[in-house]
């Protein structure tokens, strides 16, 4: 017997208006036609043709992609690098030590990583003389720093579950460590990698606090852009910005779910034959 | 196979060494190093120079001035109290929307609970800011949102009460309505994942023995989704209390939260020492409740 109580099923439709009304709501205004980003004035497109225009926004979201792609595709590898290392390498020493690096930028609060990043960043240059400027690169540093973590959080849920008889057989038929590693382990664990990767590109593109922290003059990358502007109010370009951006992943979304699901189907039907052709 | 020495070395120690130093070295530079400059710099003293600071000086190498500020001054205090009873606040609300919601996720079939799922983790995947933005343009004083609860205010109340808006931006209210807002989907995950486990089959026996609904929750649901909610509220707490934007963008100026305090003492007062010793404080702050949390956590692996 299945009950869905009224209760729980009236609760479940206020949380979805509470989190989805604030973005309809904007989504609607981004058509607004008025300049008071909040009053009604028919509807028009005007926000979006002066969004792409501006020169400001389409640097910043060219910064943003750029230090987003880089730091992912760099945390992506350490991370999975600190997955493996720690779900397959069970005693060394300075486990500990280790595993708690790996959890502690996790649940440190932004504004103390950002201020310690920063302050790293400006002793150096002053002890040793890099960084020089702050800007892309520092910003990257940091962003790889804390992205990292959250790639090794994945891959390391996803070591647990595979099965490390496939790792020996491939040790025991002559392979090399490595050859193992890119082989067998790799592809093994390639979705977690993927969405670790996806996940990273993700905070990293959204990262305001620790990017104002060690940003630099010149490098204003989106969310920093966005959050200077909303600092002075409601303005319609940015919920036109908004509503580009929500679309944008909603189908991506989308169609990562669309794919997962076929694939996973897929494999499904694989299994199945290979099972009946093992009988 | 001739295989050099080299290649010998690599296969046997070279690989691992990498796979585990890579990383290892890369989190000590970037992330250990700079917190332990921070944790040194708490106890340093402010001087004009730049960088400005020193140890030494009057203060022979240990100045505990930062910390004792940080513990009297009104200033520090009144920070770090609005900053717990806003996280507080927030976290219970996430705990009492997000509770039903993720118990409501567990009862509907399998197809809705998909797509109801990815509705729950999609706004994750959009700017955070531009979540807070979303508000900022519902709570404004033109807003229909906000016309729509002052009529409702004025129908409701007497005339002389009636209200031409109702004053949500800036407030702490506004704080702590968006803090629940962005933070909701972290403690609806946790909560979903430990009472997706449950068995229905135990429900059923507790009604079968003449349990009330609303006993068998208290009886059997609740006691088994405890680590759900300790999760959830650790994952709502931590980020809110030493957050810096959403105070910034709809908060009160004048009841600045604990970020803020460390971004001013950094910035505006150039006094690192100070900066440093509030951060040192407030991670002590949030050290104690994940360590009760890990405790916990423990206890319950060990009860297993």
């Amino acid at each position: 017997m299945k009950r869905s109580p009224v209760f729980l099923v009236s609760i479940l439709c206020f949380g979805f208006a509470f989190l989805y009304i604030p973005i309809l709501s904007m989504i609607v205004y981004s058509f607004n036609a008025s300049r008071l980003a909040t009053v009604w004035g028919g509807f028009s497109t005007k926000w979006y043709v002066s969004l792409l225009s501006n020169e400001a926004v389409i640097n910043a979201l060219v910064l943003s992609l750029q230090i987003a792609v880089v730091s992912a595709t760099i945390a992506t590898i350490l991370g999975t690098m600190a997955g493996i290392a720690l779900a397959r390498f069970t005693k060394f020493r300075g486990r500990t030590l280790f595993s708690g690096l790996v959890t502690a930028p996790l649940i440190m609060p932004e504004v103390i990583t950002g201020i310690s990043m920063l302050i790293f960043f400006i002793l150096m240059a002053d002890w040793i003389g890099w960084p020089g400027q702050r800007g892309f690169t520092t910003i990257t540093l940091a962003h790889i720093t804390f992205c990292m973590v959250f790639v090794t959080t994945v891959v390391s849920a996803r070591m647990v579950q595979t099965d490390r008889a496939i790792e020996e057989a491939a040790m025991d038929l002559g392979s090399r460590p490595w050859q193992v590693m890119f082989d067998i382990t790799l592809p093994v664990i390639s979705p977690a990698i993927v969405s670790g990767w996806l996940l990273a590109f993700t905070i990293s593109l959204d990262d305001v606090v620790i990017s104002s922290f060690v940003t630099g003059p010149g490098s204003t990358t989106l969310p920093l852009l966005v959050w200077s502007k909303v600092k002075l109010g409601v303005t319609p370009d940015i919920n036109a910005l908004a509503t580009l951006m929500i679309v944008t992943v909603g189908i991506g979304v989308a169609a990562a779910g669309i794919i997962l699901h076929r694939s996973e189907k897929r494999r499904l039907a694989e299994e199945r034959l290979a099972f009946r052709n093992n009988d | 196979m001739a295989r050099g020495r080299f290649a010998r070395w690599f296969d046997n120690r070279g690989w691992t060494l990498l796979l585990i130093g890579a990383p290892y070295v890369w989190l000590v530079i970037l992330f250990l190093l700079p917190f332990l400059i921070v944790v040194a710099m708490s106890v340093a003293t402010n001087t004009p120079t730049a960088p400005p600071f020193s140890f030494g000086g009057d203060h022979p190498w240990i100045n505990l001035e930062p910390f004792t500020r940080v513990l009297t001054d009104g200033l520090y205090l009144r920070a770090f109290l609005t900053s717990i009873l806003n996280a507080f606040v927030a976290m219970v609300l996430c705990l009492l929307i997000g509770y039903p919601m993720a118990l409501g996720l567990t009862r509907v079939s399998k197809s809705w609970r998909t797509i109801l799922l990815m509705l729950v983790i999609l706004p994750f995947w959009t700017s955070f800011l531009l979540r807070v933005y979303a508000w900022m343009g519902l709570m404004g004083k033109n807003s229909w949102f906000n016309g729509l609860l002052t009529d409702f205010w004025n129908v409701l109340v007497p005339l002389d009460w009636a209200i031409r808006s109702v004053p949500m931006m800036h407030t702490n209210f506004a704080v702590v309505l968006v803090m629940v807002y962005t933070y909701l989907p972290f403690m609806i995950l946790p909560l979903y994942a430990s009472l997706e486990r449950l068995d229905p089959t135990l429900d059923e026996a507790a009604m079968d023995l003449g349990s009330r609904p609303y006993q068998v929750f208290l009886d059997v649901t609740l006691p088994q989704s405890i680590p759900g909610i300790i999760a959830g509220g650790m994952l709502v707490f931590i980020p809110a209390a030493g957050e810096l934007v959403i105070p910034s963008l709809v908060g009160n100026a004048s009841q600045p939260m604990i970020g803020k305090i460390i971004q001013d003492e950094f910035g505006q007062a150039r006094d690192w020492p100070m900066a440093s010793a509030v951060a040192v404080a407030l991670l002590v702050l949030m050290v104690v409740p994940t360590m009760i949390y890990s405790r916990y956590q423990a206890k319950a692996e060990g009860a297993k």
